[in-house]
């Protein structure tokens, strides 16, 4: 039995933004099953006293120096772009404003 | 849109203790992006300066701009913070058409800079300090560009154009902890925090800090509460306020606009508001669906960044003193009386008046030329003082002129006006439209005497000994001479050939 | 060397000549020789690039109809870059050893000019403007590329199944898959359509291929070769490495893309050890001294009879080499599947976001309702990603969603730690590790597509080496019951990938001595399948 509801696989396709049918969202409700099982798993030993690797070797300060190189084309920029218009990509009407 | 209902400012403030707090973007001016070398030039043409990193094409990866790790940590130390031993980038995830990668690489739990506070000075001179709860680097976005409406905005628009010129343009995000206990002098204190954040990004060379350009933005969060002792309101968060007018006005606005909303007995909605520089209201922005859930986690293609606490001393060698200070300095030097600097650093004209001094005029004839003709002049034309076309030397060398009385004072004005035209130095002015005063005692001479004789009884009191009407025997002598005589000169002579009679 | 010579190989006869060149391609097969000796005969003059290129385009073409390897062959590009080396060589011009020798490379890593899918629809006939640092360094070093090759749409999956372009078929059994994400150059090889590919490894892509397909496959240490301009899935596991037919190939093949690059920043900023070297001292035979660790963990149930009996024979090789035998135990390895299925997701599902329709590739339009940006991004990437990406995706949108990242992503990462500190209590008391590769050999087609778990398991040997970022490499050591082969794995510590190349090009060459020949040379003539109009993009 699912512990991930079928509304909220729905609202993760939102976040993620990504149109899934009804027969994806069922199927997938279902498999969001292996995350909670990998969770009981991970927290049987990543107890609090067990530092997080977010990097594998430990590297840092890793930095460029200020230096300008150069862009890309513009034609080049845009030779992917489904739609372009003067040099911009052109993108359907945007209904948000951050 | 319905009238939003508005309690009068004084009112508002008179019921209600504001607590305000203000998030500054300033963008920095490294030479090139913060996570690739694509170039950073304001105004040019679209999409030009964009790498595979700056555009988010598949495969490209990001390698952070030391410059601008050192611009966040000189930041950082002007503000008093502390400087991180060890902080890391986060990938805040949204969805977003002008945010190429659809996260923008940023610092979430761990800032590089945090825990510090700077001194501002309000016109009247009252110091109020400030909290500053974090200083952490991200990226900017790109431009959207909203076509087939009718008003440019982003409702009716069609169809939207997209620049990523911005995108990955380094920015430092200046985060303050509430700011109480400042009452109806909130907006004022409001602006004064992000002035002073601009002179200071200025003295630290890190942005050139032009508001017009959207170097410096603010966001503006404001809430409510009966009385200081209340615990803090719901806030609203006013974003991209960007002047300094525009701040003060958007906390007033929003202090009227929730004093209405709590009177009436209702709950401010906790939102964030768009300011419209235009109407000078505010109104609420979408509600967004995923707002606040950005799964952030750690950017897995960049590395901590551990400044070396020998790196953070080096740099904080080479700071600049901090603004409030300065000023105090300055004035001492300069003999500026408290009212006469406040209008001096309210019109931005510090640096200006600096380097006007340095090229040799007095702080007096310095201030004078800056605060008079030129900030008339700036007003007129809606141009900031600093982006007239004249440059402090040739302020200098204007008033060197007048001192060598090689000019007055009336001329200086038109040799200032032919400066501003373009027409060359002030000296090039002067030999081209043949401004120099007469200087020639003869022909002075000659127009005194005319003067004199052509209002005996005016020459005749001043033979009494009353001195009071000499200037206009002076002012008909200037007139005379087209304004090209030296005053002072005149006045000698008047009163020379007066003793003489 | 370790018995491939190719008679006439060395000491050509009569200089650089064109009827030399002639003379030695009319007694061998261009395709059946391997990167070392097709470098000798090139650099001896015995053949010229373009034959060397042209052969294998030709093979290309008579098998890839039953392999389907490529996705994209770049058979004009390739023939350039062979008359350019071709040119420069006459002109006396020093050239890299390896330049002339083409390669294949995996359709994750973004090459200048050529289409690159990564095997999804969402990326389909996009043309990057920038070559990866990797394809640079080929480029560097004359290296034709032949193409790009299949995989599991955005290096998703353990079969190649996951393309959205077709399956890729194993050679070995064109029934069955070739192993993933990077089946495609894995089967390239096996087929002796290329003799070099570059794979990449995420948590076994590069080795497991090489398991199933009899290749050798290199997944180098973190950092070792440059991400910049490979096609991202999980940024702190990803790792692209060598897939040949030889372990000194795959060593002359990691000396060209590895070493440092400024423009990824987790590259590491010291030089590779000498992996060349390595690989010849191996193949000597002798491993007098060498502490051999067997993964306790990695050596249980699961595996079938005779992959494990191909295990236990491989380490008495290593024992008559010399080598010390010794068991250790990794106990949170047994955690590293949970902490890979946590860790993943939630990195590809940032970065699979920029596929989004709005700058570059598919843009889908919904039919119904207003066709705002939101929308369309939905309607692309429901339409543009195939299932298990967008299973993997919604995975990771919840593992990072809010208020699930401490215990989630956070706590995987504390896996992390606890498998690192596991390899580095093994790595005291052995200089190399060893399991097999995959508990299986290759599975057919189908067979378990719509079993994801079955799926994963596939890769339970080979991802505690991503978690850990250390390196680690599959060598054939023979066949299965069913005839099928099986591959071997040895992994080492961080930046000691050179012991890597020690041990299995020993092993590679104990094992044939026993052969007699290649493991390949097992493998059954393919039948001749040309591409047809549609099969290559």
């Amino acid at each position: 039995m699912s512990t991930i509801s079928r509304e909220e696989v729905a609202r993760l396709a939102g976040l993620a933004r990504i149109d899934l049918t009804e027969p994806e969202l069922n199927r997938l409700a279902g498999e969001l099953d292996v995350i909670v099982e990998s969770v009981a798993r991970v927290s049987e030993v990543a107890t609090s006293d067990v530092p997080a690797t977010s990097h594998p070797l430990p590297l840092t300060n890793v930095f460029r120096e200020d230096v300008v190189e150069a862009a890309l084309p513009v034609e080049d920029a845009l030779a992917g772009a489904p739609s372009a218009e003067g040099g911009r990509f052109a993108v359907p009407q945007i209904l948000e404003e951050d | 849109m319905s009238t939003t209902d508005l309690v009068d400012y004084d009112e508002a403030v008179a019921r209600f203790d504001p607590v305000i707090g203000i998030e500054v973007h300033v963008e920095l001016g490294t030479a090139s992006k913060m996570f690739d070398g694509a170039p950073t030039e304001f105004g040019a043409e679209p999409n030009t300066q964009v790498t595979p990193v700056s555009l988010g094409l598949p495969g490209s990866l990001p390698v952070l701009n030391r410059t601008a790790v050192e611009s966040a940590i000189k930041i950082g130390l002007a503000l008093n913070c502390e400087i991180a031993e060890l902080c890391r980038f986060a990938r805040k995830n949204y969805f977003y058409p002008d945010v190429p990668k659809n996260f923008q690489t940023s610092q979430y739990d761990e800032p590089i800079a945090h825990d510090g506070w700077i001194d501002i000075e309000l016109e009247d001179g009252t110091v109020v300090r400030v909290e500053i709860e974090r200083a952490h680097m991200e990226e900017d976005a790109g431009k959207n560009t909203h076509v087939g409406g009718a008003t440019g905005r982003i409702h009716g628009a069609e169809y939207s154009l997209v620049d990523y010129n911005r995108a990955g343009i380094p920015l430092v995000e200046i985060v303050t902890r509430p700011i109480t206990g400042v009452g109806d002098r909130a907006p004022e204190v409001a602006r004064a925090y992000v002035q002073t954040l601009r002179d200071i990004f200025r003295g630290l060379g890190v942005s050139e800090a032009r508001m017009e350009r959207g170097n410096v933005r603010a966001d503006v969060n404001v809430s409510l509460r009966p009385t200081p002792e209340s615990p803090l309101g719901t806030r609203t968060e006013t974003k991209n306020v960007n002047s300094f007018r525009s701040v003060e006005r958007a906390v007033r606005y929003e202090i009227s606009r929730q004093a209405a909303i709590l009177d009436a007995g209702r709950t401010v909605t906790q939102e964030t508001r768009h300011w419209h520089e235009d109407t000078g209201i505010t109104t609420a922005g979408r509600v967004k669906s995923d707002a606040e859930d950005y799964r952030y986690f750690p950017e897995p293609d960049l590395v901590p960044v551990a400044p070396s606490r020998a790196w953070v001393e080096e740099i904080r060698a080479t700071l600049p003193e901090a603004p409030v200070a300065r000023r105090r300095r300055l004035q001492g030097e300069w003999g500026y009386a408290d009212a006469e600097m406040r209008d001096v650093v309210n019109a931005g004209a510090i640096e200006l008046i600096e380097a006007t001094v340095a090229a040799g005029a007095v702080p007096a004839a310095a201030r004078k030329w800056w605060m008079g003709e030129l900030a008339r002049t700036s007003n007129t034309e809606g141009v900031e003082l600093a982006d007239l076309p004249v440059t402090p030397e040739q302020i200098a060398q204007l008033q060197g002129l007048v001192d060598s009385g090689r000019i007055n004072d009336k001329l200086a004005r038109q040799v200032l006006a032919g400066v501003l035209a373009g027409e060359g130095s002030p000296e090039e002015v002067v030999a081209s439209r043949g401004l120099e005063v007469v200087s020639d005692d003869g022909a002075l001479l000659a127009a005194v005497d005319e003067a004199l004789a052509a209002q005996p009884d005016i020459a005749a009191k001043v033979r009494a000994g009353n001195l009071g009407p000499v200037g206009a025997i002076i002012g008909a002598v200037m007139k005379a001479t087209r304004g090209q005589a030296d005053a002072g000169r005149v006045r000698e002579l008047v009163l020379e050939r007066i003793n003489q009679g | 060397m370790a018995g491939r010579h190719v008679a006439g190989s060395e000491d050509p006869p009569g200089g650089s000549t064109t009827p030399a060149a002639e003379a030695a391609t009319a007694t061998r097969d261009l395709t059946r020789m391997s990167a070392d000796e097709l470098s000798r005969a090139l650099r001896a003059g015995e053949v010229t690039s373009v034959m060397v290129t042209q052969a294998h385009l030709d093979r290309i073409a008579a098998v890839d109809g039953a392999v389907h390897a490529f996705l994209h062959v770049a058979a004009e590009e390739a023939l350039a870059t062979a008359r350019d080396v071709d040119a420069r060589r006459a002109a006396g011009e020093e050239l890299h050893p390896l330049a002339g020798v083409p390669i294949a490379v995996k359709d994750v890593v973004v090459t200048k000019g050529l289409p690159t899918t990564a095997g999804s629809r969402i990326l389909e006939g996009w043309v990057p403007p920038y070559d990866a640092t990797l394809v640079e360094r080929l480029k560097a070093a004359g290296m034709p590329i032949l193409g790009k090759t299949n995989m599991d749409e955005f290096a998703m999956g353990s079969s190649t199944e996951h393309s959205a372009y077709g399956n890729t078929h194993n050679p070995w059994d064109l029934d069955r898959i070739p192993g993933g994400s990077g089946g495609g150059s894995a089967a390239a090889v096996a087929a002796y359509e290329a003799p070099l590919a570059i794979g990449t490894d995420t948590g076994g892509s590069i080795r497991q291929p090489g398991a199933v397909t009899g290749t050798v496959g290199v997944k180098p240490t973190y950092g070792g070769v440059s991400r910049y301009g490979l096609i991202a899935l999980a940024s702190s596991l990803d790792q692209a490495g060598p897939v040949t037919r030889t372990v000194l190939d795959s060593a002359l093949l990691h000396e060209v893309i590895g070493g440092h690059d400024r423009r990824d920043s987790t590259s590491l900023p010291e030089p590779l050890p000498d992996l060349v070297g390595a690989a010849r001292l191996g193949s000597s035979g002798d491993l007098t001294g060498v502490r051999v660790g067997v993964v306790h963990e990695l050596n249980g149930d699961g595996y079938q009879p005779g992959v494990r009996a191909r295990f236990e024979e491989s380490l008495e090789l290593l024992r008559g080499a010399g080598a010390e035998v010794v068991e250790v135990s990794c106990p949170h390895f047994e955690y590293a599947l949970a902490a890979y299925y946590l860790i993943l997701p939630s990195e590809a599902s940032s970065n699979l976001a920029k596929f989004d329709g709005m700058r570059f590739g598919l843009r889908v339009v919904p039919t119904d309702g207003p066709a705002t940006a939101e929308r369309v991004m939905g309607a692309t990437r429901g339409a543009g990603f195939g299932d298990e990406v967008k299973r993997r995706i919604i995975l990771g949108t919840y593992a990072l969603s809010a208020g699930y990242y401490d215990a989630y992503y956070g706590s995987a990462q504390k896996v992390r730690t606890l498998i690192q500190r596991d390899f580095e209590a093994a790595f005291e008391q052995a200089d190399v590790l060893v399991s097999p590769t995959a508990p299986t050999t290759a599975f057919k087609l189908g067979e378990k597509l719509d079993d994801p778990l079955a799926m994963y398991l596939n890769d339970v040997a080979t991802i505690p080496a991503n978690l850990a970022g250390v390196p680690g490499m599959s060598v054939p050591n023979g066949v299965s019951d069913d005839g099928l082969p099986v591959g071997f794995q040895i992994l080492a510590p961080a930046r000691a990938d050179d012991r890597l190349y020690r041990v299995g090009a020993a092993l590679e060459a104990l094992l044939e001595r026993g052969w007699g020949a290649p493991l390949l040379s097992r493998a059954p003539e393919l039948p001749t399948a040309p591409l047809t109009e549609g099969t290559a993009r």
